[in-house]
């Protein structure tokens, strides 16, 4: 993350130098709103613990926590000059914390091709490294007998069984690991989310959009009957979490200007 | 010229702020001696810098009239209660009694919460329904809760107004001998965000300075495993060393709910039954446990987690497999589990001598 932020260091230098010679452009920070919905549905304070949604399998299920980070957002211009402050936002959906988030970089206007990182990436997901994760959302960190590191997404709540029992699940999503394997496999799972052309000038604000449902959806139709526990050590269950998120889960939505 | 004149105004203003400021200072004449945290390296090294706020910095004489506050029953109506009453020191700050009994020997109806680490409470949410949002307010209800010391501020305040010491007290931790409620709770407030815990057998074994023995690793091991105890996701991780989320859970205790615990605060019936975590560390000092107490030993409290789980509708989806009552732990990973959580005691901090009664 540090050498990304000397690049964009550089370049921003080299980029004010040329304007200084043209004309006077004075970069700007560009805003992101995370909103939330079920297929369409958005998801408020009030949806939480109300089974009220069914699944692709065909659970009806509830939601008591969506938390998740992403890192990394980063803007490449149309001449190919990358901008990324290399911060990461923890997004808690119910406590409404972190919703909106404001990268710590300026940027000059223009257009941009804008992504981030779902999680940490390998480079950044060092264990016990950032001290306000350590203690966010009491224990966002990931045990290192299963790699260390942090969670990517903790998506909790509870759901009727097949035997209409209601029981809880845990959809928490890390880097994959495989504790059968000596020394332990270790597979990234954050995966980049391109979010498209974004037009950045004095107040931009970016949506960005999570289609909750699709986590169950696509490509791997998600049977919590079988998959709604224990899901950390699972190995094949953390590529497929990472797999359905990568699909259609986000989206960009309303651009303001 | 409209701009000009508001300018001149604020310019003016400011003057003004900045005269009385001086003028405060010069007619008290005393400043607090500053007093910085004792930090456990563990803490430096995982977690943010403690909460303190703004208008009541930790001081010498603030922390020192705090403590004696914190241990005088001057506070309590009839004079026979102190905070100390219930919050030991040698039990970590708690009370071993389920219930503690007020001055007219009433009892209350959840258990003491031991007093530590407050400050890293980044929630900055206390009790064990959450319901205040810091160390000061909190200081505020047992004064004159009608089962606890059953006083009015007012009374207090005169009581400490007439002591012979207090007058003088309050001034060196505040600059002023006139007594109040906001100034009694501050006191009470700094002394309890010197009670650090951070000095365990866990926690230097962090630092390379002591050993956990077998049964010990393998313990957290049991606590890790997400298969087994997966105590961390409520509890912290190495990582987190308050081994406490400073969250709210319904963690299967009741099928039906006599105390509502966070939801009788919000009014909310999806935080029926939840109550906030407590931390792991000190148990060897802290028992009973649980919100009420009901757990006399720590073996029963893991018998809970492992097969005493009972459902509710608001069961926390960290608790899995209710049907079996839990994840059904070998004897062993209990008496394994018991050695690592009570690593996490740490008796320096019972035993600080800057914790105890210094009247």
């Amino acid at each position: 993350m540090k050498k990304i932020a000397l690049i964009v260091t550089i370049a921003m230098a080299i980029a004010s130098c040329k304007n200084t010679d043209d004309t006077v452009v004075n970069p700007v920070a560009v805003s992101f709103n995370f909103s939330h919905n079920w297929d369409g549905n958005a998801i408020e304070n009030a949806d939480f613990e109300v089974t009220q949604y069914t699944n692709a399998h065909g659970e009806e299920l509830s939601i008591s926590k969506i938390v998740y980070l992403i890192s990394d957002i980063t803007f490449i211009s149309s001449t190919g000059v990358v901008y990324d402050a290399g911060d990461y936002n923890l997004v808690n959906v119910r406590d409404g914390n972190n919703i909106t988030f404001t990268p710590d970089i300026l940027i000059p206007p223009g257009d941009y091709t804008v992504s981030f990182t779902f999680g940490f990436d390998d480079e950044d997901n060092i264990d016990g490294a950032y001290l306000d994760l350590n203690s966010s959302d009491g224990s966002w960190n990931v045990p290192t007998p299963l790699g260390g590191g942090y969670h990517y997404m903790r998506l909790e709540g509870k759901f009727i069984d097949n035997t209409s029992m209601e029981i809880g699940y845990q959809y928490h999503v890390i880097r994959a690991n495989d504790m059968n394997v000596l020394p332990l496999l270790l597979q990234d799972t954050s995966f980049k989310v391109n979010l498209g052309q974004v037009t950045v000038s004095n107040n931009t604000n970016v949506e960005v959009k999570m289609n909750v449902a699709e986590w169950f959806k696509n490509p791997n139709e998600w049977d919590l009957n079988a998959l709604h526990s224990f899901l950390m050590p699972n190995f094949n269950a953390q590529i497929m979490m990472s797999e359905n998120g990568q699909l259609d889960v986000f989206s960009i939505g309303t651009i303001t200007q | 010229m409209r701009h000009y004149v508001i300018a001149f105004l604020l310019s003016s203003l400011l003057v003004i702020s900045c005269n009385k400021k001086d003028d405060i200072i010069i007619e008290t004449g005393y400043v607090p001696t500053p007093m910085p945290f004792s930090i456990p390296q563990i803490f430096q090294d995982k977690l943010l810098p403690p909460i303190v706020p703004i208008d009541n910095p930790q001081t010498i004489e603030g922390i020192a009239l705090g403590r004696k506050l914190f241990y005088d029953p001057i506070l309590s109506a009839d004079g026979t209660q102190a905070c100390a009453s219930c919050h030991g020191p040698q039990f970590s700050f708690t009370d071993p009694r389920q219930f503690s009994i007020g001055i007219d020997n009433i009892a209350g109806t959840r258990n003491s919460m031991p007093i530590f680490n407050l400050a890293w409470n980044f929630n900055e949410k206390f009790f064990w329904d959450g319901r205040v949002p810091s160390i000061e307010l909190q200081a505020i209800e047992p004064v004159i809760n009608p089962i606890e010391m059953h006083n009015t501020w007012a009374n207090a305040v005169a009581s400490l107004q007439a002591s012979i010491d207090y007058p003088q007290l309050f001034s060196e931790a505040f600059g002023t001998s006139t007594i109040d409620a906001t100034l009694v709770t501050k006191a009470i407030a700094q002394f309890e965000r010197t009670l650090i815990s951070g000095n365990s057998k866990f926690d230097k074994h962090l630092l390379g300075e002591a050993t956990l023995n077998a049964s010990e690793l393998s313990g957290l091991n049991v606590f890790l495993d997400e298969t087994k105890g997966d105590c961390f996701h409520c509890h912290g991780n190495p990582n987190n060393p308050l081994w406490t989320d400073n969250s709210f859970h319904n963690n299967g205790l009741d099928e039906t709910f006599t105390d509502r615990g966070l939801g009788d605060f919000t009014g909310d019936p999806r935080d029926f039954g939840l109550f906030k975590t407590p931390s792991l560390r000190n148990l060897a000092y802290t028992a009973p446990f649980m919100h009420d107490g009901r757990f006399v030993t720590l073996e029963e409290v893991i018998n809970h987690y492992s097969e005493g789980l009972v459902y509710s509708e608001t069961i926390d989806p960290l608790m899995k497999t209710i049907a079996q009552g839990g994840v059904n732990l070998s004897e062993s990973d209990k008496a394994d589990l018991k050695a690592f959580l009570l690593s996490l005691s740490d008796p320096s901090f019972i035993n600080n001598p800057d914790f105890q009664d210094p009247n």
